[in-house]
Parts: C-alpha cells; sequence; structure tokens
C-alpha cells in the first residue's frame, strides 16, 4: 500500500517510545549526528569564502524554517517575512545598545519582540486568508519597512544601527571562524525546537488547520488562536536569524528587508518542501548556493565565450527564476521529497516499491 | 445536574438561510445511553440539525441544551470540550496527514502541552504526555481494526477506510455525545455490517449516547433505539422505530409504498 513507510530490514519499533522519535532511524539521527560534527570541525578546515556561505545558510535556515512553520505547516501565505527578519536584526541591536544587555541575550529578546509585532500583523489572519491574506501581509511588510526609515530612536533611520559583535564569557565571537559556532548553536536548537513542535499537539493542531479548518474546529481546535500563534512562532524564528543577521553584519540598514527578500524566502521554502523542517534547511542552502555556483560557472565558461562575465548578474537572477519555475512543476513537493524518494529508492532497490 | 435531565435537549429549534427555512421548530430529546436515529429525504434538514448541535451553525431561534447547559451560541471547539463529536457526510480529513496523526489531533483538547512545554520535548512531560495519549489512540485504533494503516497517509486511502478513520478520530475525542452524519453511505454490504457493529458496540461498551443520520432503513431500524422524521425542516414523527414505521405521514413523506413494503418484510424477517 502507497502509504506504508519503508523501513530497513532488521528496524523493529517495540515502544511508542522508538515510534515517535525525530529521525525515522538510528541510522538517520547517527547521519545527522555526524553531520553536526563534521560542522563543529568545518572552521579549522574552511576558509572564509566557504564560512560566509555557511553562516548566511544558517541564519536564512533559521527564517526559513519559520516561514515553512506558517506557510507550509499552517497553509498561511506571508509575503512580510523579510521585514520581520528585518526587525529581528533592529531589535537586537537596539537592545543592546540602548540596555547594554549583552547580545547573547538580546538575540533571544529580539527574537521575542518580534514574536509581538507578528502576533500584531497576524490579527487579520484569524479573519482572512488566501490571496486576502496575502495582501495584508505585503501590507505589513511596506509599513514595516516605513517604520525601519523612520524610527530613527530604533533604527538609526536611514543612516542605519551598529550591532555590537557577540562576546561570550569575555571571549569576543566576531570573527567567522568563531561566530561559526553561534550560529551552528541556534541553527541546532532551533531546529530542534521545531521539529519537536510539530510532533507534538500544538504542531499537529497547525497542521489540521491547514488541511481541514472547519473539521479542525470541531476537534476543538481553536482557529484563531492558532492562526496567530502561528505568525507569533513564524515571526520568533525570523527575528532569532535576523538579530543573527545584525550581528554578523555588524551593521543594519533598512535596505536589506524588502520584498524581494521575502519573496526568496517564500522560493526557500517552496523549493526546499511546504510542510518539512529539513526542506527548509535544504531549501535556504539551494537557494543560497545557487548564485555562487552560476558565478563560478559564468567564471569559468567566460574564458571561453568572452562577453558573458559581463552578464553574471543576470544570468544569477534568471537562474534563481528558473529554477523556482522547473521546481514547481517538476518537484513541486520539493527537496525533501527528492531526498525521500532516493532514500527509498536505496532501502528497495532492485524493487520500484 | 440531575441524572433525570435529558443528556441533549433541542427546544424550538429553527434555521433560515435568507427565505429558506432549513428548520422550523424543532424540539427533541436524546437521553444519556441512547443511540438515536434521524431519518428523512434529501433536503429534510438533518444534516442542519446535527450542524446545530456540533455548532457549525448557530440557529436563527431556539435553544440547544447538552447536559442541562445552553450551548446555543458556543464555538463548535467549545463544544468539543464539553463532550460533543461528530463525524462528516463528505470525508473531512486531514488528508496529508497519517491515520495516526489525524486520530492524534481528536486528543487536542484532552492533552495540555502546547507550543513551548511541546518544543523542550523531553524535558516538560510532552513526551510522557504524547505517550500516554498513543496508547488511548492505539485502543481506539484496536477496536476498529484500522492497526494496519495507522501509517498510512489519509488521503490515499480508500472511501471505506477513511470512513473508519474519520470515526476513529470522533471517538478519540472521547465525546459523551457522537455525532454520525451519514456513517454508513456508499459502503458495500459487508462494510455496512461492519460499520453498524462498531456503532453498537460504541454505544453499549463504549457508553456513548449516538445520534445517527442514516438512508439505509435496514440499519437504522435494527439498531435505532428512538428514530425521528424530519420533512422540509419539519419534524413529522418521533418513537421507537416500529411505531415511526407504522406513522402514515411518515410513509407517504418519506418511505413511499414501496420500501415501506421492504421495512414489512424486515420485520418479519426479524
Amino acid at each position: 500500500m502507497a502509504g506504508h513507510a519503508t523501513m530497513r530490514c532488521g528496524e523493529f519499533r517495540t515502544s511508542y517510545r522508538a515510534d515517535t522519535t525525530i529521525f525515522p532511524t538510528p541510522m538517520s539521527r547517527n547521519f545527522a549526528l555526524g553531520g553536526v560534527v563534521v560542522l563543529l570541525l568545518a572552521p579549522l578546515v574552511l576558509n572564509a569564502y566557504y564560512l560566509n556561505l555557511l553562516i548566511q545558510i544558517g541564519y536564512y535556515g533559521i527564517a526559513a524554517l519559520g516561514l515553512n512553520i506558517l506557510v507550509g505547516f499552517t497553509g498561511q501565505i506571508s509575503l512580510g517575512h523579510a521585514a520581520f527578519f528585518g526587525f529581528g536584526a533592529f531589535a537586537s541591536a537596539w537592545i543592546n545598545n540602548s540596555f547594554g544587555i549583552p547580545v547573547i541575550l538580546s538575540i533571544p529578546l529580539a527574537g521575542l519582540l518580534t514574536t509581538a509585532v507578528g502576533m500584531i500583523v497576524g490579527v487579520p489572519a484569524g479573519r482572512i486568508k488566501g490571496l486576502y491574506l496575502a495582501i495584508a501581509t505585503l501590507a505589513s511588510q511596506f509599513i514595516l519597512e516605513d517604520f525601519f526609515a523612520r524610527a530613527e530612536w530604533f533604527t538609526g533611520g536611514s543612516s542605519g544601527s551598529l550591532a555590537n559583535s557577540i562576546s561570550l564569557f569575555g571571549y569576543q565571537m566576531g570573527t567567522d571562524q568563531r561566530y561559526f559556532y553561534v550560529v551552528l548553536f541556534f541553527v541546532v536548537v532551533m531546529f530542534l525546537f521545531g521539529a519537536n513542535l510539530l510532533r507534538t499537539r500544538d504542531g499537529r493542531a497547525f497542521v489540521a488547520v491547514r488541511d481541514h479548518y472547519l473539521s479542525a474546529e470541531i476537534m476543538g481546535i481553536n482557529l484563531t488562536k492558532y492562526r496567530i500563534l502561528s505568525f507569533g512562532i513564524s515571526s520568533f524564528y525570523a527575528g532569532i536569524g535576523g538579530a543573527l543577521y545584525g550581528h554578523y553584519l555588524g551593521f543594519v540598514s533598512a535596505e536589506g528587508f524588502t520584498i524581494l527578500l521575502s519573496i526568496q524566502f517564500l522560493g526557500m521554502v517552496i523549493i526546499g518542501g511546504l510542510g518539512s523542517v529539513m526542506g527548509a534547511l535544504l531549501g535556504t542552502t539551494f537557494m543560497v548556493l545557487l548564485p555562487e555556483v552560476m558565478t563560478s560557472l559564468v567564471g569559468t565558461v567566460g574564458d571561453l565565450l568572452p562577453g558573458l562575465s559581463q552578464g553574471v548578474a543576470y544570468i544569477k537572477q534568471m537562474a534563481i527564476g528558473l529554477a523556482i519555475i522547473l521546481f514547481l512543476i517538476f518537484e513541486p513537493d520539493g527537496l525533501a521529497h527528492r531526498w525521500k524518494m532516493i532514500k527509498a529508492y536505496w532501502k528497495l532497490y532492485p524493487f520500484s516499491y | 445536574m440531575s441524572d433525570a435531565a435529558p443528556l441533549l435537549e433541542v427546544n424550538d429549534v429553527s434555521l433560515v438561510f435568507g427565505g429558506v427555512r432549513a428548520l422550523t421548530d424543532i424540539n427533541f430529546s436524546v437521553e444519556r445511553g441512547e443511540l438515536f436515529s434521524i431519518i428523512g429525504p434529501n433536503g429534510a434538514g438533518k444534516t442542519s440539525m446535527l450542524n446545530c448541535v456540533s455548532g457549525r451553525y448557530s440557529p436563527n431561534q431556539g435553544r440547544i441544551l447538552f447536559q442541562g447547559r445552553d450551548v446555543t451560541r458556543l464555538r463548535p471547539n467549545q463544544r468539543c470540550q464539553l463532550g460533543i463529536g461528530r463525524t462528516f457526510q463528505n470525508l473531512a480529513l486531514f488528508n496529508h496527514m497519517t491515520v495516526l496523526d489525524n486520530i492524534m489531533v481528536g486528543r487536542h483538547h484532552l492533552m495540555r502541552n502546547n507550543f513551548f512545554t511541546g518544543s523542550l520535548y523531553w524535558l516538560t512531560g510532552a513526551q510522557r504526555e504524547e505517550l500516554d495519549h498513543r496508547r488511548a489512540v492505539e485502543d481506539i485504533i484496536d477496536f476498529l481494526e484500522i492497526s494496519h494503516i495507522r501509517k498510512a497517509v489519509a488521503g490515499t486511502l480508500s472511501y471505506g477506510l477513511r470512513k473508519r478513520v474519520e470515526l476513529a478520530r470522533a471517538v478519540a475525542l472521547k465525546p459523551d455525545l457522537i455525532l454520525l452524519d451519514e456513517p454508513m453511505a456508499g459502503m458495500n454490504l459487508e462494510e455496512k455490517e461492519d460499520m453498524a457493529r462498531y456503532v453498537i458496540d460504541l454505544n453499549e461498551e463504549w457508553g456513548m449516547t449516538v445520534i445517527m443520520i442514516e438512508h439505509d432503513m435496514g440499519v437504522v431500524m435494527d439498531i435505532s433505539h428512538r428514530v425521528m422524521v424530519l420533512d422540509f425542516g419539519k419534524k413529522i414523527a418521533d418513537g421507537l422505530p416500529e411505531e415511526v414505521m407504522r406513522n402514515e405521514h411518515v410513509r407517504t413523506a418519506y418511505l413511499g409504498e414501496e420500501a415501506a413494503s421492504d421495512a414489512d418484510r424486515n420485520e418479519r424477517v426479524a
């Protein structure tokens, strides 16, 4: 039957506890742990360029997971995610600069502040759906952008605001090598939280609201509460991601948080796989690496075809657009689904199912 | 609340959609432990009646009392907490979730962990709670004989199985009153027999009071304790199955002579 989960030979579950783990098999858990260990060693071997890419994947990935909880799991569209990302960046810098609260605390506090803003924006979501909600969140994107430009006490206005680098126990974490560990810590914690959330009561409630809101209500789920809560949690992730971004660059200015970034976040979530925790990370990796791969590809080909290298910027943009279109057509369930298929293929070979 | 009071009391309920009177002055009550059926032709207002009880619609007039408490204006999710569960006529499963998760959603109002304690899974007792409820859900899965599909995605199942999963989800709510909207529609004889057995077991062993809408007169007459007949939004009869069967109004309005003679034959066989 199509719905049966395929399992490795010799994989026997004898308790419900073993049946509710985050990772389906010990093998996949060990791979994930191994991956983290490899990443712990990464700063020792990788140069600044690659570390920079990994850090980008980290903070964008956290924000993308937030958007996936909102769009993929709760089924509510948002075109304002970049604004929340930016709000987190400004908020963390502001908390650190004005109150002298250490950066390691100002990052989660910025997350909470962004949650509050997200829940206010989410209030209309209790009442409207689909395209109308898309427009409402678009409005919030522009309102927040305007706020960034005008609220000088908070953002420094058009000149932007400085974000101090992070220090732990008097130990400066400003360099890429050290900051990488900070980001890795947040990524692991936030993704664990996300995975746990989505296998417990409120996570199921989100999916129930997405799949059939009328019967969700009959099952005792308060629709308004969960729609707004989803916005809140999504904003929390965006806020944390944004704060990490701000303290990494050391300087936050309003130009970075436009609608274009919001669309890119949506692209990450769709390419990675709507409704998949792992997909958020896969999609982000794809979206961050694609332009880089295109650049180096064009660089290589450019030697053979002079004149192409001037067009790199356009080719990058077009490649991203093309990737999204191709994914929508050929793999609407995203990279996470493709990965599942690949795993199933290995397990079942030589049979097709 | 005294034991003498009926579990559900519907007083003078009317429901109007624009110019259409879906329900007119409906009165009935259901005692604790009863298996109560609502029958009537298409468009008679059966599902509208159920929607009023479960909270989808709120009646324009009249009151609905559940366990002696006025629930007329409560939201559906609040009624669920008081002990009203239901299934839908057209399937309303969460199609992208597994069967197991679908049924676990039914435990929602009985669980206490939230987005925060859930995120800290191992530290806050969320895991223990999940496993406790998993055990309860597995009992229901056993009872409805769907253990072979518990990991299947609900949207991929056959119609008959989906109906059963939906029943399982409603049972997981641990309701005092369960509303079944055409549980046997579109099933073959064997599946109907199974479903009838589940409904009787729910009523007798699980102690749930059942209100059922069903078109299969054989089943209705066999398993119901009491039957109410609706026609054009009005109640035309209410009583024991045999009484209702003999009622003149019911014969002309709903059964027609042919069906009525079928029912007579059923009676003789029984």
